[in-house]
């Protein structure tokens, strides 16, 4: 019997293409042209890269959206999916990579570490997070996983001349690795449950059968907390805040952006658009985890000193607003977390861009004390901290607010009272600690280390990537809210 | 409607946040510049607002003028609504008039660590906040300058206050952010339950008090109407939401303590007379009496409060909670009369109080304490502001003939007959309560008087030199010492403005009236 490979339509799969050749070619060209070439280009290619695939998103976009050319479709024998989904985690990913990459730059330099491998993994990692969002096959989701975390895992090492950096590499590849299996389990179970890894054959399977097996209701236990590691959801962030805080920190606003996003990108798409018809059985699980995710990550973030730290328990709270979407299972829910991912990327690697600027040579200034009289040492840094901040604990006039309305009302929507009546209270928790850092900065006296050997420099591409953070976060929460839901909601069109 | 009238009123909300963005443009050094523009900004603010208010319809004050109704986030139904009526014009009046007093106020004592650029930003953001929450139309657009009040105060107290004003801003902060976080769940529980007419969900105010909260159940509404109250209580601040207000007034510099008082206060009563009573009239009735209960123990409470206390600031404070007392206790009869009577107490309040928050600062100015036992004798060395105080001191406890008395009487005569279906002797004990509140306000501002201007100068000022009232100071009180007489002598010029529009509010309630009365004629008739 002869072998029958698929059709691949690569122009389904240009932007994960672009991502890999170009992290191929710059690993080629790392490794023959090191010594000659300066440090800079790496950075500036990594940046054309990530832009070529983005550019290839917006042509598949446009292709989707306006449904001209088939629209949303599923290609290479049905593995992989091109919808508004898929579409708008790439755009999202690319985004993320270019803001990482700028912001990576001068971090690189500071820290005396070698340039073109770390653009390679960065590229590479977004290439499995692109795949993780346009998968219709639970295989192809942990191939996609796979590439992802891999690269991060070495990542989170890459400042090997730290103690705490070779920890957090070791710590989140032996958690993660765990969380891998486990999720590669649940998909066995599922193959078990309904006889295909296929999304489409799934729900297709689901739509035929209403009753529910307990096999399948191990599926959903064992992906939810395979994913739960990847999204850190409480009681799967213990790794959370180690790994955060031993990263380098670019890594580390790389790592909340993109994995978080990637993984919540597979969550919605196995339970949101497969699982649809049996939410029953696993929505009260979504619900606990959000409601976990955001009173853990409020509370425990109130008593850190390590402003690091704080922004990674603020992550996981933010895992838990973005799970409040998925729990209301509806399509306001679905926009809305999706708009939360897009709020919560801009914020979180500017505010992760501060703290590696903050934390100065070795990166090691990340405590509290190192921000105390900001305000009065970089005013221009310390106010676009402040926004973020406030960006983060939902102050109107910034994405945050929005965001945190949109998933909000989504549960109101959908009669989940107690959860936004949980998740309003615990934002005015964390608004505590968010308040806190701007007391430091702005409120302090002036016992500050003002004759400080070591200022903080601003180089060109940190502020660059500073600066589009800060504005995007204004202005998705102002002017341009509109158009960031109408993409927000397009995005939630789902093809099985 | 001509162009100007269109872009009027978003004039009077936007003004001051440009004004804000162009002084951010201005280099620190250049002080005097930067006070100019800052003061250009709230002149030219109030000017439009002068213009809004001759060209206001007085014949038509229920209806809202200047309206302007544009799409605005299409995705979650929010429309950028904005107009104003006979309840939000007093309102918008004040918070513009007491903007540019503030600036003026502080013209050449900035509090430490002065700064004046990040000062000044922070009052014109602020006045875009007030202006903007008092011309709202939609629960969004609302919500959005309600809570944009709350950051440029909370930086206000945390940079320029007090020794303890860490820890007063953030309580501050927090605890109002905990009632915005109940009250916008609120009004997302009011978006999805109320039913328009045509089918569809709005978050206009004017199109859900339309409707009167048809199609949701008494019990949900009793729930909405909780997470609203506790909203706006907490603003206000009722009994016992009110633990926030001594810190943050004692701590905050002198103009953030006034407009603290004289506005942001203000949000909170607005608020109920705007959007909790009109949206949700049945469950209303049902709170009614608790928040009459809660605002006679707030009467008698911040009036046993002031009678403890050992600073001046302080002391004011407690007398805010004892007089919002009074305007809550006015709008939880329901009627048209004891709404009237708390809009004017609202704005009696503000400039008296406000008043009162001036005199503190500048005595603080001077003597460099508030402590009632270490003042005394200020007729002796400034008797221009000693007499002020005694006038401010007068007006506050309600003197008839002042501004303060059309607040309070009236607001206590309404309790006599509050709405109907509401328990006609309980509210009759209100009345008594809150009278007996006025004595006892009387006693704790003739005792603050008595001990700051009467008695003879303390020995460690004796040989000080106290300037008496300065340039500035002159400029930034006559006004409001003005408006203190003229309203007390004719006060029709505000109950003339509200009236009609405040009908509207108790439309709800009337309706219900009628039809018990012709109910019972129809007994009767057989």
């Amino acid at each position: 019997m002869p072998l029958e490979l698929p059709r691949v339509e690569w122009a389904t799969i240009l932007p994960e293409t672009i991502l890999v050749v170009g992290a191929m070619l710059i690993l080629l060209g790392g490794a023959l042209l090191r010594r000659r070439l300066p440090a800079w280009v790496w950075t500036v290619a990594s940046i054309i890269i990530a832009a070529g695939a983005m550019v290839s998103a917006w042509d598949l976009w446009r292709r989707v959206s306006h449904n001209h050319q088939g629209g949303a479709h599923t290609a290479i024998a049905n593995a992989v999916v091109v919808d508004g989904f898929s579409v708008y985690f790439a755009l999202l990913t690319c985004g993320a990579v270019i803001l990482a990459a700028l912001m990576a730059d001068s971090y690189l330099r500071r820290e005396r570490l070698n340039a073109p491998e770390f653009h390679v993994l960065m590229l590479l990692s977004a290439s499995g997070a692109l795949l993780m969002a346009a998968a219709n096959d639970l295989i192809v989701i942990f191939l996609g996983l796979e590439v992802l975390s891999i690269a991060l895992y070495v990542l989170a090492g890459f400042a090997q001349r730290r103690a705490v950096s070779r920890e957090a590499a070791m710590k989140y590849f032996v958690l993660g690795a765990f969380s891998s299996a486990i999720f590669l389990y649940g998909v066995a179970l599922a193959y078990g449950a309904t006889g295909s890894t296929n999304l489409g054959e799934i729900a297709a399977f689901l739509r035929a059968s209403v009753s529910t097996h307990a096999v399948l209701l191990g599926a959903f236990a064992f992906l939810i907390v395979g994913l739960g590691f990847k999204i850190a959801a409480v009681p799967f962030h213990m790794w959370t805040p180690d790994v955060y805080q031993g990263s380098p920190t670019p890594v580390t606003g790389f790592m909340a952006a993109v994995a978080k996003a990637a993984g919540f990108a597979a969550l919605l798409r196995i339970f949101f658009s497969t699982f649809g018809t049996h939410r029953l059985d696993w929505q009260p699980l979504i619900w606990a985890l959000a409601v976990l995710s955001i009173l853990v990550g409020s509370v425990l973030a109130v008593v850190q000193t390590d402003v690091k730290r704080m922004l990674a328990y603020s992550s996981i709270s933010h895992a838990g607003y973005i799970l409040i979407g998925l729990q209301a299972a509806t399509v306001r829910g679905l926009a809305g977390s999706l708009f939360y991912l897009l709020a919560y990327t801009f914020m979180v690697l500017g505010s992760f861009g501060i703290v590696t600027l903050v934390a100065r040579d070795g990166d090691a200034r990340t405590g509290l004390d190192a921000y105390r009289g900001l305000g009065q040492r970089r005013p221009g840094l310390a106010l676009v901290f402040t926004v973020l901040l406030l960006a983060q604990a939902g102050v109107p006039l910034t994405s945050g607010f929005l965001a945190k309305f949109y998933v909000i009302s989504a549960a109101v929507e959908a009669h989940s009272y107690a959860l936004a009546i949980i998740a309003m209270l615990a934002a005015v928790i964390a608004a505590f600690f968010y308040l806190r850092v701007i007391v430091v900065m702005y409120m302090a006296g002036d016992e500050a280390d003002t004759a400080d050997a070591d200022p903080i420099r601003v180089p060109f591409g940190a502020g660059l990537s500073l600066a589009v953070s800060v504005v995007a976060t204004v202005i998705i929460g102002t002017i341009l809210a509109g158009p960031a839901f109408d993409f927000a909601r397009h995005a939630s069109i789902l093809r099985l | 409607m001509n162009a100007f009238d269109h872009w009027a009123l978003s004039g009077a909300v936007f003004i001051p946040i440009l004004g804000a963005v162009l002084l951010a443009f201005v280099p620190k050094r250049l002080e005097v510049e930067i006070k100019a523009v800052a003061l250009l900004t709230t002149v030219v603010t109030a000017g439009v607002g002068v213009y809004l208010l001759a060209h206001f319809d007085y014949d038509k004050t229920h209806q809202l003028q200047y309206a302007v109704d544009r799409s605005w986030i299409d995705v979650i139904s929010s429309r950028y609504h904005i107009g104003l009526d006979g309840i939000s014009l007093p309102m918008l009046a004040l918070s513009m008039f007491i903007s540019v007093l503030c600036i003026v106020y502080s013209w050449d004592h900035f509090p430490e660590p002065h700064n004046p650029k990040a000062f000044l930003i922070l009052l014109l953001v602020l006045e875009t906040g007030m202006n903007g929450t008092f011309v709202a139309q939609d629960l969004i657009l609302f919500f959005v300058f309600f809570e944009l009040v709350l950051l440029p105060m909370y930086f206000m107290i945390g940079v320029w206050g007090g020794p303890n004003r860490q820890y007063a801003s953030i309580k501050f902060f927090l605890v109002t952010l905990f009632g915005s976080a109940l009250m916008i769940l609120s009004f997302l529980a009011l978006y999805f339950k109320v039913t328009l007419p045509d089918g569809s969900h709005t978050f206009d105010i004017v199109k859900l008090a339309s409707v009167h909260g048809a199609g949701i159940a008494h019990g949900a509404q009793l729930l909405i109407f909780g997470g609203l109250f506790i909203g706006f209580a907490i603003k206000v601040p009722m009994f016992p939401f009110h633990t926030w207000l001594p810190d943050a007034h004692t701590e905050a510099p002198t103009v953030g303590s006034v407009i603290l008082a004289a506005i942001l206060l203000k949000l909170g009563t607005y608020g109920f007379i705007r959007i909790a009573i009109p949206i949700l009239p049945e469950a209303a009735k049902s709170w009614a009496p608790w928040i009459g209960v809660l605002a006679v123990i707030g009467i008698i409470y911040g009036a046993l409060g002031c009678l403890a206390q050992r600073d001046m600031k302080r002391l004011i404070a407690f007398s805010s909670i004892a007089h919002m007392g009074f305007v809550m206790l006015g709008i939880s009869t329901l009627t048209t009369y004891g709404i009237n009577a708390a809009i004017f107490g609202m704005v009696a309040h503000g400039l008296i109080t406000g008043m009162l928050f001036f005199l503190a600062g500048s005595i603080q100015e001077r003597f460099h304490t508030r402590e009632l036992d270490r003042l005394g004798g200020l007729l002796l060395q400034a008797p221009r502001m000693g007499w002020i105080l005694g006038f401010c001191a007068m007006a506050s406890l309600g003197l008839p003939g002042l501004a303060g008395f059309w607040g309070e009487f009236p607001a206590i005569l309404s309790t006599y007959s509050p709405a109907v279906g509401l328990n006609l002797a309980l509210f009759r004990t209100f009345m008594v309560i809150a009278s007996i509140g006025t004595v006892l306000a009387a006693g704790y501002l003739l005792w603050m008087l008595q001990r700051v201007a009467f008695g003879t100068v303390k020995a460690e000022f004796e040989h000080e030199h106290i300037h008496d009232m300065h340039g500035p100071e002159y400029l930034a009180w006559t006004p409001i010492l003005v408006l203190i007489v003229l309203l007390g002598v004719v006060p029709g010029i505000v109950f003339r403005v509200t009236d009609k529009p405040v009908q509207k509010v108790t439309v709800a309630h009337v309706e219900q009236r009628r039809s018990v009365v012709t109910g019972q004629t129809a007994v009767g008739q057989p």
